[in-house]
């Protein structure tokens, strides 16, 4: 079986944004660009169900920027077999990645296709199941823990508000990862000379994609976040209690 | 004129609070009229929907085997409905996370995700980069499918309504999904991503053990419990206790936090509460930054003396 992992170049997630002044984006000249961290819990599950004999080839794809040329190769270095990157100019939005994610699908007919429940940058949280219902599979979100029922369903374990719920879906299917499903490892120096030799396929937006649906959603202003009023210190529980009493808080 | 589809959480016997928050923000579209469907085993939610205030008409979709809980069963059914609305919205909980996108998908859309303040009823503000930017963004689109993020919105109370419920059974249940289980960390206390007061406790509480202090303070007040991505990856508590970006947002009148340095990922989960009270031996912890109310200090003297007083 070959597990396609899709990845998203975001700026790194220990990167504290600015807005520009101008309302226009955030800052991202100069600032680190990092594997969205969800995504890389996604290719650190591929690798593991690999490595339990699983699955025979781990394909990485992401859709961005030729600079996103650099984490497919992190990705390789981790351990991925092989990568495409759909170049793009500009972002791409949830419903044309889908699509995008599709035809990648078509091409490459993956048993199973595990992605990072949402990108750290547009916390959009909907390309993994948008993809799910384009291919008519079902989709696995927020996994904290994977396993395999017999070659051909998983059972997986869902963080949900409610605690951790647990469904069983039938491959090919989508899984979308959640922090604890595992921790990444670390890539190390002789894997990232090896990773520069797997093959990297560059394929263009527009020849993926030449007929893509929907339209875009306008993002008219960017704004930086209403600061919290500075607060008091207080010496003493006695002084601590008071205030909660006069707010109504306690009684 | 705008018409508006809600879709329904609960939880098998109750309505979740995030329903009455969706409908509060779908209220500020100046509808002509907000329907909400619910799919559920039991009818009895179907009242508990009709008398919210402000609901038009409830489409009840009775469902077998907890089809209800499965995006990929009910996505169909809200989206073959949602083509009479102008707008298709429902929580930004894991519920509606895992359901509205494949609504959008469906309906060939973008989705607006959490919804945190509507300008009107094609442009809202929503927050990207954990909260750290607020957008603003429009979409015109025939339908628009939004998920809304409950702590911007306060819930609606009013029980006053009596909304038609049209009652029907779900088709196109997916076969290739089924429901197994769920394993909650269940307790008598409030819920934490609709209580009023919640009580947090970090690493700083240091064990699992330890952690009944924070427990009893929250039971002496009648708080909610919580905690911190730390003290959850420490395996103090489980994770459906855990506030924060990666966890539960909240946005209770009462957040007391005890041992929680306040990492950014924290502090995105709790920065619409109403007042925040920090308890921590470290002085310069970012907490206090954020906090309304800060206290230098040993939470294991602090607590007991709090239980005594109060």
């Amino acid at each position: 079986m070959k597990i396609l992992v899709a990845i998203k170049r975001v700026v790194d997630y220990n990167v504290r944004v600015q807005v520009k002044p101008d309302g226009s984006g955030v800052a991202t000249d100069g600032v680190k660009m990092s594997i969205n961290p969800f995504d890389e819990i996604a290719i650190e599950e591929a690798l593991r169900i690999k490595e339990q004999g699983k699955a025979d080839e781990v394909v990485v794809v992401t859709i961005g920027s030729n600079d996103s040329q650099q984490q497919l190769r992190t990705a390789m270095a981790m351990g991925a077999d092989r990568a495409i990157l759909v170049e793009s100019a500009g972002p791409v939005q949830p419903l044309q990645a889908a699509q995008v994610l599709l035809k990648v699908i078509e091409d490459e007919q993956p048993g199973l296709v595990i992605t990072g429940k949402q990108a750290i940058d547009d916390d959009n949280n909907q390309t993994p199941q948008m993809l799910a219902t384009l291919w008519n599979r079902p989709q696995a979100t927020f996994a904290s823990k994977v396993e395999f029922v017999g070659d051909n369903q998983l059972q997986v374990t869902r963080e949900v508000d409610a605690g951790l719920e647990t469904i069983q879906v039938e491959l090919p299917a989508v899984v979308s990862t959640d922090l604890r499903l595992n921790e990444p490892r670390f890539v190390k120096l002789p894997d990232i000379m090896k990773a520069k030799k797997k093959p990297l396929d560059v394929k263009t937006m527009g020849d993926v994609l030449p007929d893509a649906q929907g339209v875009a959603i306008e993002v008219i202003q960017h704004e930086s976040p209403q600061p919290r009023q500075k607060g008091v210190m207080v010496e003493s529980v006695d002084e601590l209690i008071e205030i909660l009493k006069d707010k109504g808080l306690v009684s | 004129m705008s018409k508006v589809l809600i879709l329904a959480e609960h939880n098998g016997s109750q309505i979740n609070q995030s329903t009455a928050k969706v409908l509060t923000a779908a209220k500020q579209l100046n509808a002509d009229a907000i329907d909400v469907v619910l799919f559920a085993g039991d009818a009895a939610l179907a009242s508990q929907v009709a008398s919210l205030n402000g609901v038009n008409a409830v489409k009840f979709v009775q469902c077998a085997d907890n089809h209800d809980q499965l995006a990929a069963s009910i996505a169909p059914t809200v989206a073959e409905l949602g083509k009479d609305y102008t707008h298709v919205w429902g929580p930004s909980t894991t519920f509606g996370k895992d359901v509205m996108p494949r609504v959008a998908a469906l309906l060939g859309v973008n989705q607006v995700s959490d919804v945190m303040e509507v300008i009107d009823a094609t442009t809202f503000k929503r927050p990207i980069y954990a909260g750290n930017a607020i957008i603003t963004v429009k979409t015109d689109t025939a339908q628009i499918v939004a998920t809304v993020r409950t702590a911007s919105f306060a819930a609606e109370k009013a029980m006053d309504g009596s909304a038609a419920i049209n009652e029907s059974n779900l088709e196109n249940a997916a076969s290739h999904t089924t429901y197994v289980s769920l394993s909650s960390g269940n307790s008598d206390r409030p819920d934490l991503q609709t209580a009023s007061k919640v009580i947090s406790g970090g690493r700083g509480v240091g064990s699992e053990e330890n952690f009944k202090i924070v427990y009893d303070l929250a039971d002496k007040i009648g708080a909610a419990t919580g905690a911190s991505r730390a003290a959850v990856d420490a395996g103090y508590v489980p994770n459906d206790m855990q506030v924060g970006q990666t966890g539960k947002i909240i946005a209770p009148d009462l957040y007391m936090c005890f041992g929680i340095s306040g990492a950014i990922q924290h502090l995105t989960g709790i920065k619409d509460a109403g007042t925040i009270v920090a308890i921590n031996k470290d002085a310069d912890a970012p907490i206090f930054e954020v906090a309304d109310v800060g206290l230098v200090g040993d939470l294991f003297k602090i607590i007991p003396e709090m239980m005594e007083k109060l």
